[in-house]
């Protein structure tokens, strides 16, 4: 074989490092895939261990949770609009629709913290029952992550603002973008696992 | 302001403790010292600690691990010491000095020892295994590797600031709430383990993704080295695995930090959750560690049987099974805990299972040496060693997947021999054997036998004095963990379990005359091929050590034994005819930079001062969005740098002795320089 | 004698010596879970004798040919033959995959079966009523009491022998394991949680019992005695316990669950009704009622 034959193939056989960022992203989901799943366990094995405290569910307000999840998907349909926007390459409807996202995503941390508030006023906090802490760290969890992405968002938008949508830029937006939907499932999954139950009762 | 901290911190409590702190202290002021004296922080710190080139990160998790291997067994010696006298009296340890010892033994032993050192040794080879010139994200492997020096070094610290955990390895509450251990320990056994997963499941990503996008062209799954398999199942069990581990210590700190109650006794809590949540992790972590163990002796094993390795597929095979099995035993861990029986038999029955392809290996490495021509080089003393030890330990542990056995066994030191047996040959062993085996590529001079074979023998024989002991004692129904006992026929069994662990101190001994006594000599032991033992697979295609590239030209891999084919057709060590630029990661400080962060950040959790962790928790953000806007992360090694590394080593390679191809009957390869 | 007869003859021989080290300590041949003193503990034990040897089918073969192999294809014997690419062989693979496999679904009956049998919630059968004790681990101590006799003792527990004895234990501390290895394999004590143990003694003696899941600083000094006496013994133990000027109730109870390290052997001649049930009920994690294992 020639070398010139061997350099091609070198080509061939590796993949790019956007390919590869992907991938090991997949893999870091899947990871917190699983301390979710460990955490959706553990609520559902815990929530009847409410003690002497109130059960969480008894806090449940469902116009809240409604809205909350509204919030919640509004923001994963405005960042496919900013996925759409990088597609076309067009900068300031990534930059604006970025921004959407943002201010939805605040949205719903706040109103969980609203929540959060309101149930350890009324005696419901993490430190209450072996129930409400599986809750507020389940609940609580997926916040943190929330959060997190808020602040990557933040990041990206001033990469976007200073860099343009350069390959590395939009490789790391299109891990944003699964990380945010990922959220997204999460929480429906937190909505039918904790919320709809207890909200049924 | 400093929290929880005062200056009652310091182990005025006991001599022994005292002293264990200023060795501590000692030895961190000796390194730094020698680094001093030698005037070379300016290298160690630009080659090195910056360093994101996995040969260098691989070698920096090696010495952690050996370094945390001395600590850990220190422990073990004063464990040993301890029974050993404790008949009816108190010894020469109080017991809270006794359990936090206990505790950290295997703590030490399990996440600072074994997995540094499986690392560091996937770290330094697999890339090369495969023909890559680095890992797929070289700043995250930085990460982790400081990540898990965090870990080590908040376990270090705790022996002179505070108190470590006194819960055993497994930290089960409600002992380990804050109702039942009040003191920092199990806050700072929380902290390691916390920052240091972080970096395994880190770890774990950067080698799946390496392995699987990374390979030589050519080179299929079922063409891959075994070793580079058996790190592929271990890194996916530690992406599947660690989470467990990350969420049931988050769930502790929790109960801990915040009053929560998922595992306190009152309120709700629900210990059992704990215990199930640990060993869905615990169980895959001890495959983790002996997966990439059984892949180094079955390199170790055809290199120096001058064969084959027998049963490729089987192999591969077994590997994948023992790894997807590993998550559907953890039950075995508490049979004793009072679930149905059938419950109990399922588990019992699914650990069983593991014993097929367990079995299936130790045949396929048996058969690789029927009809070789084996050498007894320390490796291969050390995968000899380990095969017959192993089966033994083996066996104990069917044993004990019997849950009426285990009822009778559990918690006794017939356990404690059990995974003893497994952990010692099988991971240690191997680590050992991987060792002495890559030592020469790391460093381009080989380790000396002579050393290498007794400190085997030491390790041989003191395991079997320490151990088979342990065994009798469990059937005499002593419970592990015992600072005292009153049963005076134990006691001369513990003695010989003493004498024991000293002839292994022997073995540790010989294990650092090897390395005084090699380097000394490394001018008259260097490794000019790359290929000091006639190897088979791609690692042995490099220099030793390897360039900063491993591969000028990536090689093609179209045969199991890529190496062994290539040298057999003559065509290993044929110059290209003309070179390329190399494009290669840039060094960066962020990597231990997030690893101090890490440490600092523990520390103040674990003190309760709040301001230090918070700011250190910015720090850590900070350093990461600092690096996101970092685009300017690589380098170019210009085609004529590579062109002149690559004279320097063929001019090298051509004053070397060359070395003869196995073959039973055809001649052998021309000399390696004769084909430039 | 031909070569199959002679690795026979030579594993034989090994098995012999294997199964003489065992008898080689007298003091080993008398620990409890080698020579036990009880029908569950010979059951257990008599399983692991079992397993081990039908285990031996392989692991001696694992021996010899490590043995043969190792000394036949050393390289510095060059008789030996050599056959640097031979790698693969249908024959040994079935066999290298199949024996185990054989071994372990006969293991897995075996087990399964045992399990259920050994199943250590089953009340044994016997023509004596079971003699129900109720078992609370202290830190660092343990707690027996007579709910039918109305009695209690710390760190002794006394039955008649040849009667089988029904134990439900619980925890007022961390987790514990309780654990009488001449009579039986161990059980965890939870808080909040009960959990059950049967044996039965065949004849009178004395046997230690311990905690075997590390509980803190009195962890070593956490064992009792256990005696099994004949019938009119146990009536004598039950009279003296019921000399006993002490009392088991609330107040009782409380000082006595404060830690203590090698707690004496106290009797308490009453013991207020439901202590057990209300130890379990402090840790309800529900508010009906506490739970339980399986039952």
């Amino acid at each position: 074989m020639t070398e010139a034959a061997a350099a091609a193939s070198d080509a061939h056989s590796h993949s790019t490092p956007r390919e590869e960022k992907a991938f090991g992203f997949w893999l870091y989901l899947m990871s917190d895939a699983i301390i979710f799943a460990l955490l959706f366990a553990t609520y559902v094995v815990m929530a009847g261990n409410v003690a002497d405290a109130p059960p969480p569910h008894s806090q449940f307000d469902l116009t809240h949770v409604f809205a909350e999840t509204m919030i919640l998907l509004a923001s994963s349909i405005t960042f496919g609009f900013a996925t759409v926007a990088i597609g076309t390459g067009r900068r300031p409807a990534v930059q604006l629709w970025l921004l959407v996202t943002f201010a939805l995503g605040l949205g719903f941390v706040l109103m969980e913290l609203t929540e959060f508030r309101s149930m350890i006023a009324a005696g419901a906090g993490p430190d209450q029952s072996g129930a409400l802490s599986a809750f507020f760290t389940l609940v609580g969890t997926h916040g943190l992550h929330v959060s997190i992405g808020l602040v990557w968002i933040l990041v990206m938008m001033a990469q976007v603002a200073l860099k343009g949508l350069s390959v590395p830029v939009v490789s790391r937006l299109e891990r944003l973008g699964l990380f945010w939907h990922f959220l997204d499932i999460i929480w429906i999954g937190i909505f039918s696992v904790v919320y709809l139950p207890g909200l049924i009762e | 302001m400093l929290g929880k901290l005062t200056i009652d911190a310091l182990p005025f409590y006991s001599w022994v403790a005292m002293g264990g702190a200023a060795v501590t202290v000692l030895c961190g002021l000796l390194f730094l010292g020698v680094i001093t004296w030698l005037g070379a922080w300016r290298y160690v710190w630009k080659e090195w600690l910056t360093s994101v080139d996995h040969k260098r990160i691989g070698v920096m998790y090696v010495m952690l691990a050996l370094a945390m291997l001395l600590r850990g067994f220190i422990d073990a010696l004063m464990m040993r010491a301890q029974q050993a006298f404790a008949l009816n009296s108190d010894g020469y340890l109080p017991p809270d000095h006794f359990d936090q010892i206990f505790s950290s033994h295997g703590t030490i032993m399990i996440f600072f020892m074994a997995m540094p050192f499986m690392t560091g040794l996937v770290n330094i080879v697999v890339p090369q295994q495969i023909g890559a010139r680095d890992v797929a994200f070289p700043f995250l492997n930085s990460v982790s590797f400081w990540l898990t020096s965090a870990g080590a070094g908040l376990v270090m610290i705790s022996l002179v600031i505070g108190t470590f955990s006194t819960a055993g390895w497994t930290g089960y509450p409600p002992y380990s709430g804050i109702a039942y251990s009040p003191d920092v320990g199990v806050d700072y056994w929380i902290w390691a383990l916390l920052i240091s997963g972080v970096g395994s499941t880190l770890t774990g990503i950067n080698f799946v993704v390496t392995i699987l996008k990374r390979r030589a062209p050519g080179m299929k799954l079922m063409r891959m080295p075994l070793f580079t398999w058996t790190a592929l199942c271990s890194s996916i069990l530690m992406i599947f695995a660690f989470p467990a581990l990350t969420v049931v210590c988050s769930m502790l700190a929790l109960d801990r930090l915040l009053g929560m109650h998922f595992f306190t006794n009152e309120a709700g809590g629900n210990m059992m959750n704990y215990i199930n949540l640990f060993w869905i992790w615990g169980h895959p972590e001890v495959y983790i560690l002996i997966l990439p163990a059984f892949g180094v002796f079955s390199e170790v094993v055809a290199t120096f049987s001058r064969k084959r390795l027998f049963g490729y597929r089987s192999l591969v095979y077994a590997t994948a099974a023992i790894a997807l099995l590993s998550f559907t035993v953890w039950l075995h861990h508490f049979f004793t805990m009072g679930s149905s029986a059938s419950v109990n038999a399922f588990f019992g029955v699914a650990t069983m299972i593991i014993a097929v392809p367990t079995g299936v290996k130790v045949f396929d490495w048996l058969f690789t040496m029927y009809r070789g021509r084996i050498e007894f080089t320390p490796p291969m003393l050390w995968t000899v060693g380990f095969i017959v030890t192993f089966v033994i330990g083996g066996m104990t542990g069917v044993l004990l997947a019997l849950p009426p056995a285990d009822y009778l066994m559990h918690n006794t030191t017939f356990l404690v021999a059990h995974f003893h047996n497994m952990l010692i040959p099988g991971v240690l062993f191997g680590f050992l054997a991987g060792y002495m085996y890559w030592f020469p590529k790391a460093f381009g001079f080989t380790l000396d036998e002579r050393w290498g074979a007794r400190s085997f023998w030491c390790w041989l024989v003191g395991f079997y004095l320490a151990f088979m002991p342990l065994y009798a004692l469990g059937f005499m129904g002593m419970p592990r963990r015992m600072e005292h006992y009153n049963a005076p026929e134990w006691q001369p069994l513990l003695i010989v379990a003493a004498l024991g662990a000293m002839v292994i101190l022997l073995g540790i001994v010989c294990l650092i005359v090897q390395l005084i006594v090699s380097i000394r000599r490394r001018h008259e032991t260097r490794e000019l091929t790359g290929d000091p033992w006639n190897g088979r697979t791609l690692e042995w295609l490099t220099s030793s050590p390897p360039a900063p590239y491993n591969f000028a030209v990536l090689p093609r891999a179209d045969e199991i034994d890529a190496f062994h084919e290539m040298r057999k057709r003559g065509v290993a060590y044929k110059r290209p005819k003309h070179y390329a630029d190399i494009e290669m990661p840039k060094n960066t400080a962020v990597g231990i930079l997030l690893g101090g962060l890490g440490f600092v950040l523990g520390f103040g959790v674990v003190w309760h001062i709040w301001w230090l962790a918070l700011a250190s928790l910015l720090g850590v953000a900070a350093a990461l969005i600092a690096r996101a806007f970092n685009d300017d992360t690589e380098f170019r090694i210009s085609a004529a740098e590579v062109e002149e590394i690559e004279n320097a080593r063929y001019g090298a390679l051509a004053r070397a002795v060359p070395k003869s191809v196995d073959q039973p009957s055809t001649a052998a390869e021309p000399l390696p320089g004769s084909a430039a | 004698m031909t070569k199959r007869q002679a690795i026979f003859s030579r594993s034989r021989g090994l098995l012999a010596a294997i199964a003489a080290l065992p008898l080689g300590g007298c003091v080993f041949s008398r620990s409890p879970v080698i020579d036990p003193k009880g029908p569950i503990a010979l059951a257990e034990r008599d399983l692991l004798f079992t397993a081990l040897a039908v285990m031996l089918i392989v692991v001696i073969p694992v021996f010899l040919m490590t043995f043969l192999f190792v000394t036949r294809y050393r390289a510095s014997n060059k008789k030996a033959r050599y056959a640097p690419d031979w790698s693969f062989s249908p024959a040994i693979e079935t066999v290298v995959w199949v024996v185990p496999a054989l071994i372990v679904i006969a293991l897995g009956v075996l087990l399964w079966n045992a399990t259920h049998k050994l199943d250590p919630y089953r009340t044994l059968a016997a023509k004596a009523e079971p003699l129900e004790v109720l078992v609370i681990a202290q830190d660092w101590k343990w707690l027996f009491i007579y709910p039918s006799q109305g009695v209690a003792a710390v760190n002794e527990l006394v039955f008649p022998s040849g009667r089988p004895v029904n134990l439900r234990i619980t925890s007022d501390t961390v987790m514990n394991s309780f654990y009488v290895p001449a009579l039986a394999g161990q059980i965890y004590a939870m808080a909040g949680i009960q959990t059950r143990l049967n044996f039965l003694a065949n004849a009178p003696g004395t046997f230690t019992g311990r905690n075997t899941q590390y509980s803190g600083d009195g962890f070593a000094d956490q064992h009792f005695s256990v005696m099994a006496e004949t019938p009119a013994g146990f009536e004598a133990w039950l009279q003296r316990v019921r000399q006993s000027p002490g009392r088991l109730d609330a107040a009782a109870y409380e000082s006595l669950a404060k830690p203590s390290i090698g707690h004496p052997v106290t009797y308490y001649s009453g013991v207020q009704p439901g202590l057990f049930e209300s130890v379990i009920a402090k840790y309800a994690a529900h508010p009906a009622a506490g739970h339980s294992g399986h039952e």
